[in-house]
């Protein structure tokens, strides 16, 4: 029997992800395109900032204070930091989508190399060239800052700050450029779909810049907080996307609207334990005894992950609300329970509470926020909506808090100001976030078998079935309990 | 070495593959031929690990493509139909790097470059960057990358579609050489020609599907008929047509030559030939005329049948 006569060394995941590193690394380092620009910026541009600090001290100090230029000098220390790594995003791009586009990555796919490991190489190595130019021009800014009169001599918080947020700015940038090399063949269109990280990127920077200026500076921790959660959802969605599979199976960056809508209808129609069988025709019928027998309790099942972490969210909304009421209590005014007589409801905003009560005003306004929170969900992966969570039940917990700390008995506010028709809107509501937030999950965790445009076109269907079949009658009606039969509960308890 | 069975792929609704069952013994080189989109690229992508298939399963050197993916890729070297290759890159820096992924200790992987680089004549250029190398230079290279850790099978994507006459004998050479050292070869190629030449055994794939397979010789005589003989006589026939037609059937002759099928040769023509001679018929020569690989190829994807007849016992289902 023939035998292979080669010797090998075991590598470690990292081992493996650093041959590749250093392969992408000698790659960028031999491209002139690549090379000037970062010299540029590390090497010199830091200089020119210098001295524009410097320049302008001088010549504000001349008729004013100077202090309000010197706070100029945090703003240039972010530039020189974030330039350099501006180009970790063409680097990641051409990294990810460019072997693709060039034919070279099928070879590598064939070595004894995990997708993992792949991932990990390119990663670092559209990384730490740019990064490592970063940390050296604010290294070179803060260094010539010191050194030179007028000295400025940064907190030692805000240089640290400095290198975590360039560091945790620069991983966003490669990490979404993955996402972004996912979806495309060609580095033409992930460099247009590249606009999906530049944008929220320079938002991001725009929005640093006038912290720094009001010398907030503890705020930007908050900016690295959620800089790495952004990181933890984007690397997690790339390790799941980067894939053999998925990366030879993507043939052309083609958008079929009719095979989409055809897609859509099988993901509606088909029961939900054949729904991911795209060739499944026999199963994709309408069957409205179905749907309510089989469906929506089968879908609801399904969703036990999105239910618990809404029910965690709501749980800390509920904390927050009680933790905001006692922050700021309302004055007595605010809720004259005692006061409310008959011709209460025809003047609503004396109470303040309600809104104007009419069925359709609340029922169009509880769609609508279902419908937001499916929206929302797609372009922040499930994070918006559940930040309308928060604010929805935060409210709720909220009023009833001050309800308690004004003396009055909850479980009466309760049982007659909420309950009458939230023993269907809540449940509704609730049911329509987990719905919404499923969506945005897909983003990152697309349901076993599909990818990620085929996961949101499923939960949408999903979304939408559950929306038209259970969530629309049980919020009617529970908008006209909240406009006709609710006001006569409070008033027979209150008003009586 | 090879086998697959039931193997299926499919991309959402288009099946790529479908039911490839394949047995391919260590030593062995198979040809698999079919028209651009037929499937073979898959196959080869299935069969190295790199995809996934939706059904059935293959294995290679007795590991699962699946679940021993990374064995699989070990064992195995595939030279991809595009060379695509790092333009800025050295010729033993590319090598190096692939190496390395294999694990291969630094030396081995100079030594073997060295050797592999001079086998095909590219050790000259092996300091220049790739985008300096002709197309047929690249494509030699590729080659050696999929030799370099001198894997027990070879997937050859159009190996020689680029080179010249003589890079492309060398490379067929090379093919020859591994057949002999018992690599076991799977060959995607048009040039039937060369396939004929270096295959052990064909198997046409035509819309996903295996349509056929077996030795050229079978394949030939399944889809053409028997073998065509041609006998070629010292003078005219003189009314020997019919004396000829109680051994064979004769298809067609001319003043001094008859052209005549036979459905085994080796039991047939002593029996002619001794015939004619009691006859004193001065015979010139008797020979098989030449049927291409590509007459049967067509033939076949053309009527796009499939025909079981054509499986070779004991190889597929």
């Amino acid at each position: 029997m023939a035998v292979q006569t080669v010797s090998r060394v075991e590598h470690s995941i990292l081992g493996n992800a650093l041959v590749i590193t250093r392969r992408e690394m000698r790659d960028s380092l031999r491209d002139w395109r690549i090379v000037s620009p970062i010299v540029i910026l590390t090497l010199i541009f830091p200089f020119i900032m210098d001295f524009t600090s410097r320049w302008a001290t001088n010549w504000v100090s001349r008729f004013t204070d100077p202090l309000l230029v010197e706070r100029l000098n945090p703003f240039l220390l972010m530039v020189v930091g974030f330039f350099p790594i501006s180009f970790s995003l063409i680097i990641a791009l051409e990294s990810f989508v460019g072997e693709k586009e060039r034919n070279s990555i099928e070879p590598i796919l064939s070595m004894p190399v995990s997708d993992l490991e792949l991932y990990l190489g390119k990663l670092l190595s559209s990384l730490l060239l740019p990064l490592l130019a970063s940390y050296l021009g604010i290294s070179v800014f803060l260094i010539s800052r010191l050194l030179t009169t007028p000295r400025w001599v940064p907190p030692v918080d805000l240089a640290i700050l400095m290198y975590l947020l360039t560091t945790a700015e620069a991983l966003v940038m490669v990490s979404g450029a993955v996402v972004v090399s996912s979806q495309t063949t060609s580095v033409r269109a992930a460099n247009l779909l590249a606009s999906f990280i530049i944008i929220p990127m320079a938002l991001l920077i725009q929005a640093e810049s006038v912290i720094m200026f009001y010398a907030e500076y503890s705020t930007l921790w908050w900016f690295v907080a959620a800089l790495l959660v952004v990181n933890v959802i984007l690397v997690r969605m790339g390790i799941r996307l980067f894939n053999r599979e998925d990366i030879l199976s993507r043939e052309l960056d083609e958008l079929n609207l009719k095979n989409t809508w055809r897609d859509f209808k099988g993901y509606f129609l088909r029961p939900p334990e054949l729904a991911a069988q795209r060739g499944n025709a026999e199963a994709a019928r309408f069957d409205l005894l179905r749907i309510y027998r089989h469906d929506i309790p089968l879908l609801i099942k399904q969703q036990a992950l999105p239910l618990g972490v809404i029910a965690v969210v709501s749980l800390i909304a509920v904390v927050m609300g009680i933790m905001l009421a006692r922050q700021f209590p309302v004055p007595p005014e605010a809720l004259p329970l005692q006061e409310i007589t008959p011709d209460t409801f025809e003047s609503i905003q004396k109470l303040q509470l309600l809104p104007r009560i009419n069925t359709r005003f609340i029922f169009t306004n509880n769609v609508r926020v279902l419908l937001l929170a499916g929206l929302v969900s797609v372009f922040s992966f499930g994070s918006l909506t559940l930040l309308l969570t928060l604010i929805n039940v935060g409210l709720v917990s909220f009023i009833i808090s001050e309800v308690v700390l004004l003396g009055y008995n909850p479980w009466l506010f309760l049982a007659t100001f909420i309950l009458p028709h939230g023993i269907l809107e809540l449940p509704a509501v609730l049911l329509g976030l987990t719905f919404a937030l499923r969506i945005g999950a897909a983003m990152v965790s697309p349901p076993s078998g599909l990818d990620i445009g085929q996961g949101v076109l499923l939960t949408l269907a999903n979304f939408i079935k559950v929306l038209i079949f259970l969530l629309i009658p049980l919020l009617l009606l529970a908008a006209y309990i909240e406009a006709n039969i609710t006001p006569q509960i409070v008033l027979t308890f209150y008003a009586g | 070495m090879i086998e697959t069975v039931d193997l299926s792929k499919e991309f959402g609704e288009f099946v790529a593959v479908r039911d490839v069952c394949l047995n391919v013994p260590e030593g062995e080189v198979l040809a698999l031929l079919g028209p651009n989109g037929a499937g073979k690229t898959t196959t080869v992508r299935m069969l190295g690990s790199i995809l996934k298939p939706t059904s059935g399963y293959a294995r290679i050197a007795g590991y699962d493509t699946v679940t021993q993916a990374k064995s699989v890729r070990r064992v195995i070297g595939l030279l991809t139909e595009f060379p695509g290759l790092y333009l800025r890159m050295k010729g033993l820096d590319y090598l190096s790097f692939f190496g390395e992924l294999q694990g291969m200790p630094k030396d081995l992987i100079r030594s073997r470059s060295e050797q592999l680089l001079k086998r095909f004549q590219l050790w000259d250029a092996h300091n220049k960057q790739l985008g300096q190398y002709s197309k047929g230079m690249k494509q030699k290279l590729t080659l050696v990358r999929a030799m370099l850790h001198d894997p027990l099978v070879l997937f050859l994507d159009e190996p020689t579609s680029a080179m010249d006459p003589h890079s492309a004998k060398l490379v067929r050479d090379s093919i020859a050489n591994l057949r002999r050292e018992r690599r076991t070869i799977v060959l995607c190629t048009h040039n039937l020609a060369e396939a004929e030449q270096l295959a052990d055994r064909i198997a046409i794939i035509s819309q996903g599907r295996i349509i056929a397979q077996g030795t050229p010789a079978e394949l030939k005589q399944r889809l053409l008929g028997d073998p065509l003989m041609e006998i070629r006589m010292a003078g005219p026939l003189n009314g020997l047509v019919p004396t000829l037609g109680a051994y064979v059937h004769v298809v067609d002759y001319g003043l001094d030559w008859v052209r005549f099928t036979v459905p085994n040769p080796a039991e047939y023509n002593p029996k002619l030939l001794n015939e004619l001679a009691r006859q004193e018929v001065p015979v010139v020569t008797l020979s098989e005329v030449p049927r291409s690989l590509e007459e049967v190829y067509l033939r076949i994807v053309e009527t796009n049948q499939l025909d079981l007849e054509f499986q070779p016992v004991g190889e597929v289902k």
